[in-house]
């Protein structure tokens, strides 16, 4: 006789041993709990902060164990819900464990845990100790452990509800990034045309105007230095427009896609850089172009600041996430938080739930790493529209 | 000489056209997309080639590569590359495909009417000429050997003759007399251990050695 189970979630032996696990972890958590209790009280004397600091992490662990065992019982892993820990100092870090829920909601579960989740797992090992009631031991096991479980999954990660309102945050707090974004490079835009190409157009019109009338008086030698001032003064805008119209998207790009792009800008440089490609298709045209630039604002700094001898880019695309990496051997120390380009990168990445991270200890190598999820299309070496 | 020519702006191809023919090259194929370029290049006829980099269909960079395939078919057949804009990657690409014989500047050098067709002229006749632009790139270069045994006068001197300039329009150029630009070329020559050879040769050579083809 078999009671059935859901496919892929532990046996009764099993299980058992997770309720076994749980009743030794519940010492633990009110030890733990105690200490934040103390750790918190301390913080006036200073003291606390570092009983805090020690706490924190076992509490985190322990959480993050149970959260495994729920998602084996349930069959659906539970990953750790918390937020990353930004780069900077003690303080800095400090203040985002402490905005970040489930901070709290570890420790209300410290608490609630030992006392009402532990009575569950209590009932299950003290079934199977009491050979007798061994029977019953094989019926309840399954449904008490999965109660035990989802107990533990209301405590430690957020519902559907509450993750799909900090998915609604972020993508508003994205949104008006970009839309700031592209407010702000149209204005640049303007500018570019307004102070460039259309005010050298100004002047060109003008030299030839001025030629034409100096035909009329019949100087011939002051309207040919007119007209060679206007040849010139036409080299200036085509150069404008060439160069605005790289900033809205490098023809290389279009051309040949990210791997040739970066190949482009590499060689490019004053600095021997070398460039890994390992990217079987193209990403969409937008990710493409966040991505670009996000390397050559890297590539810009490499030169700019680093006092490197060599640089280093790789591209890879892996479980649907495309990678791009940005190294040289110079003095590090970079703080990606000193000039706006490098937020201004992180925010066109966010668009696509995209990230960047900077690794930079004094002394280097620093390393720059931009990462988006994405799909590649297949390989193709051109964007073609029309017939081939 | 007979040409091919490929542009799709409609207004700049008349305009091409007209430049080149009063200029006593002859026009054998003008065409405006890519495969009527490849067709065009099949023909025995052709001397050489002037080509815009983007062409129909797909407005990428079908020009180049029409140039890298005719020079593969018919080793040595001069090119002339035009574009909107320069990429060392391009350069590097077109000198790898042979030695010589191959030009690749912006299309607004077109304007200098006398200085774009005595760089034709330059192609068709083996030599090598790159936009100014290109030049100045490679320039702002960190270099290791054996181009940093060249002095800075010598890079210049190098830097000109990858434009694809004559000793003479080199020497105007520095307002040295063209003995002192000889003397220059043989040093460098000397210095990026070139083998003995043809001058024209060995100008390009020393080119390719200088973008490290």
């Amino acid at each position: 006789m078999s009671t059935p189970t859901t496919t892929g979630t532990p046996g009764r032996l099993v299980l058992t041993a997770y309720a076994v696990a749980q009743l030794f972890l519940s010492i633990l958590m009110i030890v733990l709990f105690v200490l934040w209790v103390v750790g918190g009280v301390l913080v006036v004397v200073w003291v606390g902060l570092g009983i805090l600091a020690a706490v924190l992490p076992a509490t985190r662990w322990v959480a993050n164990l149970h959260r495994t065992m729920a998602g084996r019982s349930l069959g659906t892993p539970l990953p750790p819900p918390y937020r990353p820990l930004p780069p900077g100092g003690f303080f800095v870090k400090a203040r985002t464990v402490l905005a970040d829920p489930m901070t709290w909601r570890d420790l209300g579960w410290l608490l609630v845990a030992p006392v009402v989740g532990i009575t569950v797992s209590l009932i299950v090992i003290v079934l199977l100790l009491g050979i007798v009631t061994g029977f019953i031991w094989w019926f309840v096991t399954p449904p008490l452990m999965q109660a035990r479980a989802t107990f533990d999954r209301w405590f430690l990660c957020y519902s559907r509800t509450e993750t799909l309102e900090q998915r609604v945050q972020v993508l508003t707090e994205t949104r008006a990034d970009l839309v700031d974004h592209s407010a702000a490079e149209l204005r640049r835009l303007e500018r570019d045309l307004h102070d460039g190409a259309q005010a050298r157009l100004v002047a060109l019109s003008m030299s030839l105007g001025m030629a034409d009338a100096a035909f009329d008086s019949e100087d011939p030698e002051q309207a040919r230095r007119l007209i060679k001032d206007a040849r010139s003064t036409t080299a200036g805008a085509i150069g404008d427009l060439r160069s605005v119209v790289r900033g809205i998207h490098p023809p290389v790009l279009a051309d040949r896609g990210l791997s040739g792009a970066v190949s482009a800008l590499a060689i490019d440089m004053a600095l021997p850089v070398t460039v890994d490609s390992r990217l079987p298709g193209r990403p969409p045209a937008p990710v493409e172009s966040a991505v670009y630039f996000g390397v050559a604002e890297c590539l810009a700094n490499v030169g700019k600041h680093s006092g490197a001898r060599n640089g280093w880019v790789r591209l890879e695309h892996e479980d649907d996430v495309l990678r791009a990496v940005v190294g040289d051997d110079g003095r590090g120390g970079a703080d990606p938080g000193a000039g706006t380009g490098m937020l201004g990168v992180m925010r066109r990445l966010a668009a696509f739930d995209g990230t960047l991270s900077v690794s930079s200890p004094a002394g280097g190598p620093t390393i720059v790493t931009l990462e988006v999820p994405c799909a590649l299309s297949s390989p193709k070496t051109t964007p073609s529209s029309g017939p081939a | 000489m007979r040409l091919v020519l490929a542009e799709d702006h409609a207004l700049l191809r008349a305009g091409l056209i007209q430049l080149l023919e009063g200029n006593g090259f002859t026009i054998l194929h003008a065409v405006d997309n890519a495969p009527a370029l490849d067709a065009a290049l099949l023909d025995p006829a052709a001397e050489a080639a002037v080509l815009d980099v983007r062409l129909p269909p797909t407005q990428t960079d079908e020009g180049l590569r029409a140039a890298i395939a005719v020079r593969t078919a018919r080793p040595g057949f001069p090119v002339m590359v035009l574009s909107q804009y320069v990429e060392q990657l391009y350069a590097r690409e077109l000198l790898a495909s042979g030695v010589g014989a191959v030009g690749y500047l912006l299309k607004d050098r077109v304007s200098d009417v006398a200085e774009f067709v005595d760089g034709v002229r330059r192609v068709a006749a083996g030599g090598t000429v790159l936009d100014p632009e290109v030049v100045a790139t490679v320039m702002a270069r960190q270099r290791d050997e054996p181009i940093e045994r060249l002095t800075p006068r010598e890079r210049e001197v190098l830097g000109l003759m990858a434009e694809g300039r004559s000793n003479a329009a080199i020497a105007g150029h520095l307002h040295v007399t063209e003995k002192a630009v000889a003397k220059h070329i043989n040093s460098i020559f000397t210095k990026l251990d070139l083998p003995i050879g043809e001058d024209d040769h060995r100008r390009v050579r020393a080119v390719l050695a200088w973008l490290r083809v």
